[in-house]
């Protein structure tokens, strides 16, 4: 199984309340996946900087000295702020991107689990409940966020392996089903100098879109193309700086259900994840079509595009 | 009339007290507030009474009903109506993958659109989708009449066996073995009955008729063992 929520707010006075509402519909998804927990969130941006959210299985030892670390490496401002086994690095504009290959280097326990303007991810193994807890996700404010609650199916149950998976500056996915061809697929990626770390089957469709991107691809275009050479079942949902996406295999046998009103635009594995947004009731409800990319940013039309099955 | 609110006493023991109906029940009319999406509501009723659920469900509402009218003012998630032996189904929206899948009778009514494998192994229920159906519906369908009045997805019909389709509007593609037939009066007044049934007001002369061209090798008495 596996659980997934979305929300992107068009209406700018929910936004305070984004970590709460998505906190909310997460937990409706626990008996989805009480493998372990995620969201991402697209939060404030700092003037003037980046950030990364980094983890670490030893964060006491590992956060103490770890802003020196890469203030050193920079040569610029860099704050820290903690929450439980995270942390969001502010590191000035146009290094997170370096300070993620450093610290791989010089701080290996240390994991990134995101880096780019406004997205910070948080995930770790447990129930929804507990892990949006350990994290205060209700206090989060945000203009669109994902969230996913994991049943492993096809790696172990780590916190490398929950979702959602940082795909490039401020991208992320959050994947549903199986892919039955990520071995051949990650050996392919690897040999182009794409980083995996795991064995996980989302994690290499992330990497594959990334890829795509990094090679000219839009997010859009990127999705499409996951049609062609992603074999297996799968739901995803993306997050980009200004936008979330959606896309289905052909098969669509991965539950999905949408809903739009003039104040937000969010999915949910079932409806049951929908039920307490403000103005459900008159909604616009429905079920995306397969192999169909639908997408949404602030300042753009959504632009949904069919493929043949 | 019973109300009972899900929210407040849980499922459990809703389907406790639709299991304790029978044929000779005062309790005939049931009215079930709160569904919001829960799983597996009024399944498995086996008395003639009547159940209104005041919202959306989510996986498998009313499934093996028998006897029973179960109506959703809403919408309706993945498996409605999944396995009904007699009764009638009705569904104010939306009904989500596999609706009516396996059915062995009574008949199942969409007000909306039914989406992916409608129908599939359908063996004697009736099914009267208003809108559109998705891909892969009827699949392997055994018995039984599903009607569109809208458009029919990819691979409608696929590996069929005896199930009637009958389609007002476009079909995206056949599934193996599926063939367009002609309309004979008989089918005609099925179709009417079906429509009346199912609170249609299409004309009934405005359906095609699919079915099984009996080509796949299970048709064949040469592959018998």
């Amino acid at each position: 199984m596996c659980g997934i929520v979305g929300l992107f707010l068009k209406d700018k006075s929910l936004e305070p309340r984004l970590g709460a509402m998505l906190t909310d519909m997460l937990i409706t998804m626990t008996d989805r996946g009480p493998d372990s927990a995620g969201i991402a969130i697209y939060g404030d941006k700092a003037a003037s900087s980046a950030k990364l959210t980094v983890q670490s299985d030893t964060p006491d030892m590992d956060f103490v000295d770890l802003s020196e670390t890469v203030q050193a490496f920079v040569n610029g401002p860099v704050s820290l702020t903690r929450r439980d086994t995270h942390a969001v690095l502010n590191v000035p504009a146009g290094t997170a991107e370096g300070v993620c290959a450093h610290l791989r280097s010089v701080a290996p326990s240390v994991r990134v689990m995101s880096f780019g303007d406004t997205l910070e991810i948080y995930k770790e193994v447990g129930l929804p409940g507990d892990v949006a807890a350990r994290f205060d996700i209700a206090s989060m404010s945000g203009t669109h966020g994902i969230g996913h609650t994991r049943m492993a199916t096809e790696s172990a149950v780590t916190t490398l392996g929950a979702h959602p998976f940082n795909t490039g500056a401020d991208q992320c996915l959050v994947h549903n089903g199986s892919l039955s061809n990520h071995n051949a697929l990650r050996r392919r990626l690897r040999s182009q100098n794409v980083h995996i770390e795991t064995m996980n089957d989302s994690e290499v469709a992330a990497a594959y879109i990334t890829w795509k991107m990094n090679n000219g691809a839009t997010l859009g275009e990127a999705l499409e193309k996951s049609l062609d050479d992603l074999d297996g079942f799968f739901n995803f949902v993306v997050g980009t700086k200004d936008g979330f996406g959606v896309v289905r295999d052909p098969i669509a046998c991965k539950p999905a259900v949408m809903a739009e009103t003039d104040q937000y635009v969010a999915f949910g594995s079932e409806y049951r994840a929908l039920v307490n947004l403000p103005g459900i009731d008159a909604a616009r409800v429905w079920e995306p079509e397969p192999a169909t990319v639908y997408f949404w940013s602030h300042g753009e039309t959504k632009t949904p595009t069919k493929r043949a099955a | 009339m019973q109300t009972y609110d899900l929210e407040a006493n849980g499922l459990r023991d809703l389907n406790a007290a639709l299991h304790a109906q029978n044929t000779e029940t005062n309790q005939t009319r049931w009215e079930v507030i709160n569904p919001r999406g829960s799983h597996a509501i009024a399944v498995g009723i086996d008395a003639p009474i009547e159940v209104n659920v005041m919202g959306s469900t989510g996986y498998y509402c009313a499934g093996m009903n028998k006897l029973a009218t179960v109506h959703v003012h809403g919408s309706a998630g993945p498996g409605v109506a999944e396995n009904m032996i007699s009764g009638t189904v009705m569904i104010d929206g939306d009904a989500s993958q596999y609706a009516g899948a396996t059915g062995h009778g009574g008949t199942l009514v969409i007000k909306g659109n039914a989406s992916s494998r409608c129908g599939i192994s359908m063996k004697g229920i009736d099914i009267v989708v208003h809108g559109n159906v998705g891909h892969m519906s009827a699949f392997m369908g055994q018995s039984g009449n599903l009607v569109v009045c809208g458009d029919a997805g990819d691979a409608l019909g696929d590996s069929l066996y005896e199930a009637r389709l009958f389609v007002r509007g476009s079909v995206k593609s056949l599934g193996a073995d599926c063939v367009e037939k002609e309309m004979r009066p008989e089918h005609i007044e099925v179709l009417r009955d079906l429509l009346a049934r199912g609170e249609c007001d299409a004309k009934p002369e405005e359906f095609k008729r699919y079915g099984s061209a009996r080509q796949l090798y299970s048709f064949k008495i040469d592959n018998a063992y």
